[in-house]
């Protein structure tokens, strides 16, 4: 009297009795199918997205599948969030929930949520029977059915025979080993794409239509589903085509016993309602009836594409029909991920051994990259693209490779090198390391990246730990500079010969041959000016024929310059602090009158408008930190470089979209003024308009080099009022695009796309740089007022065309770092931004920026450069500093030999 | 839990349960009640035996205690209805995790109430045995505790949730493991308002079964709460047997919640599709303005002897506000009725 169905409830129950032929999964609230869907839960909107799943059960679905399956989400986290929101809307959560992940862990948080009798999406036999009979008896115990995939050790079933024995199989171990209901089970048996020109796939539909026969026919009680979209993936585009052959299969699936599946509904033709002719050709192609099926609905396939395919030009796919070798190379030259792990699997079921895959055609592939990019013929962003790809292949093969290793123990994939990367201790910038991390990476490279602000000791530790074969340092701030001397040393101390390679923008090839290879007798330090000269430099380090001759060349090399700029500075005239100030830059204050702020003090800004900010960005630096030269926009059209360029370009708007309306970053800044007048070099601020209390003292630098006809040397206190003659204001401010960059970053590192985790960090930097500038602009027009009237374009904006500067300490105009630590003070700003200073003054989060304002119409940019002893004890004096901290702070420009640094180079 | 030896009771109870209606105990509190105890008698110091677990809370009202403050008066109550004809007797065990205990501050007294609360019910059934040679079973009681899985109890945050599946299915193991190793025959969870808890007692009593390394008869009995038919959380009687079906019980059905009538079309449709047995056990009516039963033997038995006539039923019995005399009234009641022929699968 009772059938063995499947039953299943929400609130409410649900039965899959006879009477229901098919049962349509809802498919909209799946992240992976519905990108408005993934929207809202990147957004965490909630409420919108509750939305979307009423409206699904109000159209009729009688289950909805939840995935939440997403790089950049916190799966686990919103599958437990939103179904505990479901719960509590009883129009929705009358219906059952199909739990969807790929992650175990995922789907068990969500069972742990619901108190209806879910399914869980999926289970199967891939990492082996015992994993597989403990998933199923969890199942059974939270009170859940299953979809099985028909996936096993070997891998994915295409075949009727694999499907239907994988199927048998896991039927069997369920109902005799676990004890679980047939009823219960659900089989996905793979639902492949046809028509693809490869002869082998062309059986696809009928492999499945045929198993789905067998299953129900032999599995008693146990029913049959599937995701029907992959069916006509080569039609892509082709909307209307592709809705016809959904709905020849299913007609033909359902009868042979296909009872659910995930079908995007709105989107599915009537099968007597299809065009007779299109309909015939979708059943050639589906049930496999005539060797040129395919061709035969290609050819007509155009004539029904209609208006969805409008919207999009079909790519071209041509490629798809090459050798699963050539593909590869393909996907990886062009940095296409969309097939990667179906075509490495593929790879891997022909090769003897997952390793050989690697070595293999992806190695070939990747030296194809290399060599495109040695010729100049890729550029950066590709080549990291091109790292994403390979990346996502060793994923694929990772878990056979460890398999075969616990297996017989062997099996190391044999790499070129070892090379430790880490930012020195105090900084915080890693784009370019990262980059040069994907570079070497990509060329066989095994890199170990330590991070961020990683002290000397740590990187020696685990040199020796590790025992690599090349350490990299990089660092962005001045202070960083001192950092790796300071490695330099330590190495040569504890008696490394490591090959040292040094890098980011602060570095130089003058730097590291005249503070850092004198340090380090026993290795070679080398200069290394951007990540596309990465893989040369330490190809010729670690190459046992080049080694010797390269590392003397650089040798002889690093002598000579170091040689020449010795020369050079001792022949440039420097000048006396006195006379220097006798130089200074001399303005007229008698008839200025410096408009008042409209407030002194400060002001946190939080109302920031992404959008609005994104109107700001200067793209310029964008490009270069891909390394592509050149100004936007006539990079662009760059002959040469304007495709790599276009491209990156349309890719960083895509994700500046996401950026924008997923507000993945919380802009904070905060902004003072205060009543300034100078005192000799030094600018005083006052607690009142009374000027009688001073509040802080910033400090500035000189210009000591001899200046020629009639040229000022000069210093930021110039143009500032001196104390005594007109009142006068200066202002400061820190902006921070927030700290969500480095954790959206570090998700998509996890998720094998070091190409989007570079990408969200450049576009950080960006962020906080065009904050700066619309800060800036608010600062002039409103909060300050001195040029309310102004109207400059983006261009000129970015060419600095307005009156007034923005300096920023540890910056060519005032290269002590230290005076952020004022400015921090002034502004109380760690508190009002959340940004912090490092022990080397860089701000973390790194993309932040802050800076002095300073009004006056004549001020302007300028670099103090190298300054000579006496302003060092003068300017330590002032700040009451001891000399020797002030020459640390102060390293990169002096133009002297410190006295401790002379003794330890003795 | 397939793989797992079953039990001998399930042998004695199937055997039990062919040939007549079972009879299941009635209330635990009003029978207390009139004790008339108070905070010293609670906690053994007064009267009894002196509680060895601490708490700085008072212990009036934790009825659950008593089993160890009180054990002569609880073995009394359940010998009572032993002999008024309950086949199975529920350990005094409702509030008996770690969950429900913390009101009191007696979290660490779980494992004793539970163990003890399982042997004073053998005790007494026991002695009745003994007297009258009928078997008789221990059911291991589990309640709902005081918390929600899957309600969150704060309006403005519909997501918020006060207690987990995880801290739930925790405090149930320790609860049914106290339960066995005491002697329970049964497992019975509970007055289910809220089917997630529910179904962390059913993970937590797989686990305690494998741990024992016997599968032990499962009773499951959710509440229909108000008049439209639904638990607490939301349910109809359909949904909430399949949410619990996994769980392969030996009974479902209904107790407490608006007396018997009340319960009866909910009773219908759980018969209706349940392949397991029927079990109800409903309160004395609804409780009057002091709180108090009003129903009397001669009215509630009738009302219950109606499911028998009717077929739905293999298992009665009584909640809120029964005593031995419903209990006897109900046995009385039933004892012309055949039990409900559990349907099989075609």
């Amino acid at each position: 009297m009772h059938e063995r169905l499947l039953r299943l409830s929400g609130l409410e129950p649900f039965t899959l009795t006879r009477d229901i032929p098919f049962v349509n999964v809802g498919e909209r609230t799946n992240v992976t199918g519905s990108a408005r869907f993934r929207k809202l839960i990147t957004n965490r909107d909630y409420a919108a997205a509750l939305e979307v799943a009423r409206d699904q059960v109000e159209n009729g679905a009688q289950i909805i599948d939840i995935n939440m399956d997403e790089g950049l989400i916190d799966s686990q986290a919103a599958m437990v969030e939103f179904l505990n929101l479901l719960a509590a809307e009883p129009d929705i959560a009358r219906v059952p929930i199909m739990i969807d992940s790929s992650k175990w862990e995922v789907i068990e948080a969500g069972l742990k949520c619901v108190q209806g009798k879910p399914v869980v999406n999926s289970i199967s036999i891939k990492e082996g029977e015992e994993q597989f009979i403990h998933h199923a008896k969890l199942c059974l115990a939270y009170g859940a059915a299953v979809v099985v995939m028909a996936f096993d050790e070997e891998g994915q079933a295409d075949s009727f025979q694999r499907k239907t024995e994988i199927c048998a199989r896991a039927y069997k171990i369920l109902t005799e080993d676990v004890g679980f209901p047939p009823e219960d089970i659900i089989f996905d048996p793979n639902i492949f794409a046809v028509a693809t020109g490869i002869e082998e796939h062309n059986n696809y539909g009928v492999d499945f239509i045929e198993a789905s026969r067998w299953i129900t026919q032999n599995l008693p009680h146990a029913h049959v589903s599937g995701g029907v979209s992959n069916l006509s993936f080569s039609f892509r585009g082709n909307e209307p085509v592709r809705e016809a052959m959904h709905a020849v299969f299913l007609y033909h699936a359902i009868q042979a016993g296909m009872d659910m599946g995930i079908v995007n509904a709105g989107q599915l033709a009537v099968y007597d309602q299809i065009d007779a002719e299109l309909r015939e050709a979708c059943e050639d192609v589906v049930l496999n009836r005539r060797d040129d099926a395919t061709e035969r609905l290609l050819e007509i396939a155009e004539r029904f594409r209609g208006e969805g395919g409008e919207k999009k030009r079909e790519k071209d796919l041509s490629w798809r029909e090459w050798s699963v070798e050539k593909r590869l190379e393909h996907a990886l030259v062009n940095g296409i991920t969309e097939y990667i792990e179906a075509d490495t699997e593929e790879a891997r079921l022909g090769a003897e051994r997952p390793l050989h895959v690697i070595e293999g055609p992806l190695m070939a592939g990747m030296n194809v990259v290399g060599d495109l990019f040695g010729a100049g013929k890729m550029f950066l962003p590709q080549v990291v693209k091109s790292a994403r790809v390979m990346k996502q292949a060793v994923a694929v093969l990772l878990p056979y490779m460890e398999e075969e290793k616990a297996a017989n123990g062997g099996g190391e994939r044999q790499s070129a090198g070892k090379i430790l990367m880490a930012t020195v201790k105090g900084d915080v910038h890693d784009i370019g390391k990262n980059i040069v991390g994907v570079v070497l990476a990509c060329n066989n490279y095994e890199v170990i990246d330590l991070g961020v602000m990683v002290p000397a000791q740590k990187i020696l530790e685990v040199a020796r730990e590790q025992n690599v074969d090349v350490i990299g340092l990089s660092g962005l701030i001045t202070p960083s500079l001192d950092e790796m001397v300071h490695v330099a040393n330590e190495m040569e101390r504890e008696g490394f010969d490591l090959p040292l390679l040094i890098g980011g923008a602060t570095t130089s090839k003058i730097h590291t041959a005249v503070k850092i290879a004198p340090r380090y007798h026993k290795g070679a330090a080398v200069y290394v000016t951007d990540a596309s000269r990465a893989v040369g430099v330490v190809s010729s380090l670690l190459s046992p024929t080049q080694q010797q001759h390269y590392v003397d060349g650089i040798r002889t090399e690093y002598a000579d310059v170091a040689e020449r700029h010795e020369r050079a500075e001792a022949a440039k005239q420097r000048l006396p602090l006195q006379t220097a100030r006798n130089n200074a830059y001399k303005i007229d204050w008698t008839d200025y009158r410096a408009t008042a702020p409209r407030f002194t003090g400060t002001r946190v800004i939080d109302d920031w408008d992404l959008a609005e900010i994104a109107r700001y960005i200067d793209w310029t630096p964008f490009f270069q930190t891909w390394e592509l030269k050149g100004v936007y926009p006539r990079i662009l059209e760059d002959e040469k470089q304007g495709e790599a360029a276009r491209s990156l370009f349309a890719e960083a708007q895509e994700m500046l979209v996401r950026i924008i309306e997923g507000k993945w970053f919380r802009p904070r800044a905060v902004v003072g003024f205060w009543p300034a007048n100078t005192v000799g070099d030094d600018i005083r601020l006052f607690t009142g308009e009374d000027r009688a209390e001073v509040l802080d003292t910033l400090h500035t630098l000189r210009q000591q080099v001899t200046k020629r006809g009639g040229r000022p040397n000069v210093a930021l206190s110039d143009f500032v009022a001196p104390q005594g003659a007109t009142p006068d204001y200066v202002g400061g401010f820190v902006v921070t695009a927030g700290p969500e960059e480095s954790e959206i970053a570090a998700r998509y590192e996890r998720a094998n796309d070091d190409y989007a985790a570079i990408m969200v960090k450049a576009l950080a930097d960006r962020f906080a740089e065009a904050m700066a500038e619309m800060l800036h602009e608010r600062v002039r027009k409103d909060y300050w007022g001195y040029a309310a009237d102004e109207d400059y374009s983006n261009a000129e904006l970015v060419a600095e065309a307005y009156s007034g500067i923005r300096p920023a300490p540890g910056y060519p105009a005032q290269p002590d770092h230290t005076e952020k630590l004022t400015l921090f003070r002034l502004l109380d700003a760690e508190a009002a931004t959340g940004v912090q200073l490092t022990e080397s003054m860089a701000m973390w989060p790194g993309s932040s920026v802050s800076g002095l304002y300073i009004g006056h119409p004549e001020a302007y940019y300028f670099g103090v450069a190298k300054i000579e002893e006496d302003q060092a004890r003068d300017y330590a004096a002032r700040k009451g500093m001891s000399l020797e901290e002030a020459e640390r702070w102060l390293a990169p420009v002096l133009n002297y030999t410190r006295k401790q640094e002379a003794s330890n180079a003795a | 839990m397939t793989g797992l030896a079953k039990s001998p009771v399930f042998e004695a109870l199937n055997r039990a349960a062919s040939e007549r209606i079972l009879i299941l105990d009635g209330a635990m509190g009003t029978q207390i009640q009139q004790l008339n105890l108070g905070e010293d008698d609670y906690t053994g110091h007064g009267s009894g035996h002196a509680c060895r677990h601490h708490s700085d809370h008072p212990q009036q009202g934790n009825n659950d205690l008593l089993i160890l403050t009180q054990p002569e008066a609880v073995e009394e109550i359940h010998y009572r209805y032993a002999k008024a004809g309950a086949d199975i007797v529920e350990t005094n065990t409702f509030s008996a995790t770690t969950i429900a205990q913390a009101d009191y501050g007696m979290q660490e007294a779980v494992h004793d109430l539970n163990v003890q609360g399982a042997r004073v019910v053998r005790r007494a059934l026991d002695r009745a045995t003994a007297e009258d040679g009928k078997p008789r079973f221990v059911a291991g009681a589990i309640g709902p505790t005081n918390r929600t899985a899957s309600i969150s109890p704060d309006v403005n945050n519909p997501g918020y949730r006060a207690v987990s599946f995880d801290d739930l299915r925790i405090a149930y193991f320790q609860q049914a493991k106290g339960l066995i190793a005491g002697g329970a025959d049964i497992l019975l969870i509970e007055t289910i308002f809220d089917t997630l808890n529910a179904k962390a007692a059913i993970f937590a009593c797989i686990q305690a079964m494998e741990a024992h390394g016997r599968a032990l008869p499962l009773m499951i009995s959710g509440t229909i709460t108000d008049a439209s038919g639904r638990t607490l959380s939301g349910q109809t009687p359909t949904a909430f047997w399949y949410s619990v079906r996994h769980a392969q019980p030996w009974s479902v059905g209904l107790n407490c919640a608006l007396g018997a009538s009340a319960m009866r079309p909910h009773l219908a449709e759980l018969s209706g599709v349940a392949e397991t047995n029927i079990c109800a056990y409903p309160n004395a009516g609804l409780p009057n303005a002091f709180g108090q039963y009003d129903e009397g033997p001669m009215d509630t038995a009738p009302q219950v002897a109606e499911f028998a006539r009717e077929g739905l039923v293999n298992v009665v019995g009584g909640c809120c506000g029964t005593t031995p005399d419903h209990i006897r009234a109900i046995a009385d009641a039933v004892a012309a009725y055949v039990p409900r022929k559990v349907p099989e699968y075609a």
